[in-house]
């Protein structure tokens, strides 16, 4: 072997770049996330259901979110009608907030774990959370 | 027709999971086995392949020389392009990697009427080789936030920045779009340019193939098909912290896009993607251009026993005076 210490040198480093999250993550559990449900506002609802279907909703939240603004803002219209006939208000604030009031709970779980980061809160004011 | 070849191996590679997890359930093969196969293929590969290069002597000092190489002190040596030094190398070799100077000086010559030769420099296989290779390695790095918990701050950053045109719900990530564009560039050089496509064999268009497919699938999921990420981040996080599960509702096309990147990355070792470890271990590259100040001793030179005039005489000296020879030492 010729200049075998560079060569393995290097070749350390490489595995030791390759395998970071092996050592990143050592001797953590990894746990899915669960957004908590059980703000006092839902607790209180007879039927538990979001404007759509919590399958639709996991998927395409940020989509109806993104169509909401488009619909309110720029073409007016401030009534959702959800694929049961059911009218709401379209507001992150007033319509999703008010159920959802636990953004760090809930929220916050899923975006924190995906590193995906929403500009909702550049303009909106997030709902004020008691401090644990 | 190793084009077609290519191809018909990518779009049978997409076919394998989709058989197998659609049809045969086979999630728990192509979740984690295949992925830990192909790391462990990459490994070994990349280990044993760079220890094989290692021990190959090099005979001679044969850096590239690019320019004036250093000489008396008023000529002005280039020492980017002819250096003779450890950090010369040093530099050349970053910007090499980094930079792809020598693509830079790519010419193009052509015969014109006249007859005429004329050279022009071409810089588009520079641009796409770099928007390429710096787009990929910019995917990589976002990638990481699927194999560590907490997510480190800095691939926030850089997120950001990649989504910073903010188009789109969830906003588009510019590396992910150049990829595409670079890669699918690279493979119509390869069937248009005429010179290009003579020498072009199916192990050219294999990775061109699979890496575009890798970010269709990958493009596909994000924009489009809309996988659930908390329940692909839950399996990716099992790989890594050797804890594997398979969550319930991940979409088969997570599974394709895992058999592709698997397959490149067990590809990798043996295959020309290597280039990324021989660019370090080319002679033409990593040796200074010192051959007149430094002796280059071919380490396989065999060591050859000589036996000198003064050793001959003191063998023989008194045979020689004798003989009435001369002898230097009495």
């Amino acid at each position: 072997m010729y200049n075998g210490g560079k060569i393995i040198a290097g070749l350390i480093i490489f595995v030791g770049l390759f395998t970071f999250p092996i050592f990143y993550n050592m001797g953590k559990t990894s746990a899915m996330p669960e957004p908590k449900l059980d703000t006092p506002v839902i607790k209180q609802l007879v039927e538990k259901r979001c404007v759509e279907s919590k399958e639709y909703m996991r998927a395409n939240h940020m989509q109806l979110l993104d169509n909401w603004r488009d619909l309110v803002i720029r073409e007016g219209n401030l009534v959702y009608e959800s694929t049961g006939g059911k009218k709401y208000i379209m507001s992150l604030q007033n319509t999703c907030m008010h159920c959802h009031s636990n953004k760090k709970e809930f929220c916050d779980k899923c975006h924190n774990y995906a590193n995906v980061k929403p500009y909702c809160w550049s303009c909106h004011i997030p709902p004020k959370e008691n401090e644990i | 027709m190793n084009a077609i070849l290519s191809l018909i191996a990518v779009i049978g590679l997409v076919l394998i999971p989709l058989i197998g997890v659609k049809g045969a359930n086979l999630h728990f093969l192509f979740g984690i086995v295949v992925p830990y196969i192909a790391i462990i293929v990459f490994l070994i590969g990349v280990i044993s392949r760079v220890m094989k290069w290692g021990r190959v002597p090099v005979p001679f000092c044969i850096p590239t020389t690019c320019g004036q190489q250093q000489s008396l002190p008023w000529i002005k040596q280039s020492k980017l392009d002819n250096p003779s030094t450890t950090s010369g190398v040093v530099g050349r070799m970053l910007l090499e990697v980094l930079l792809f100077r020598s693509l830079f000086s790519n010419t193009k010559f052509e015969l014109r009427e006249g007859p005429k030769l004329s050279y022009g420099s071409t810089k588009w296989l520079w641009l796409g080789g770099l928007a390429f290779h710096w787009s990929f390695f910019i995917v990589l790095v976002r990638h990481i936030r699927l194999f560590t918990e907490p997510v480190p701050a800095f691939l926030k950053n850089v997120e950001a920045l990649d989504g910073f045109l903010q188009v789109g719900i969830p906003g588009v990530l510019i590396s992910g779009v150049v990829l595409l564009l670079a890669v699918t560039y690279l493979f119509l050089r390869r069937v248009f340019v005429p010179q290009v496509r003579y020498i072009s064999l199916a192990a050219d268009y294999f990775p061109l193939f699979l890496i575009m497919s890798i970010a269709i699938t990958g493009i596909l999921m994000r924009y489009f098909l809309r996988v659930d990420l908390v329940s692909i981040k839950t399996l990716t996080m099992g790989l890594v912290t050797f804890n594997t599960k398979i969550p319930e509702g991940i979409s088969v096309i997570f599974y394709i896009h895992l058999l592709l990147v698997s397959t490149l990355i067990a590809y990798i070792p043996y295959s020309k993607i290597m280039h990324l470890g021989g660019v370090l271990l080319s002679p033409t590259r990593n040796l200074p251009n010192n051959s007149r100040m430094v002796r280059h001793v071919n380490p396989w030179n065999y060591p050859v026993e000589v036996h000198t005039y003064q050793e001959y005489e003191d063998e023989f000296r008194d045979k020689m005076k004798n003989a009435g020879l001369p002898v230097e030492k009495e």
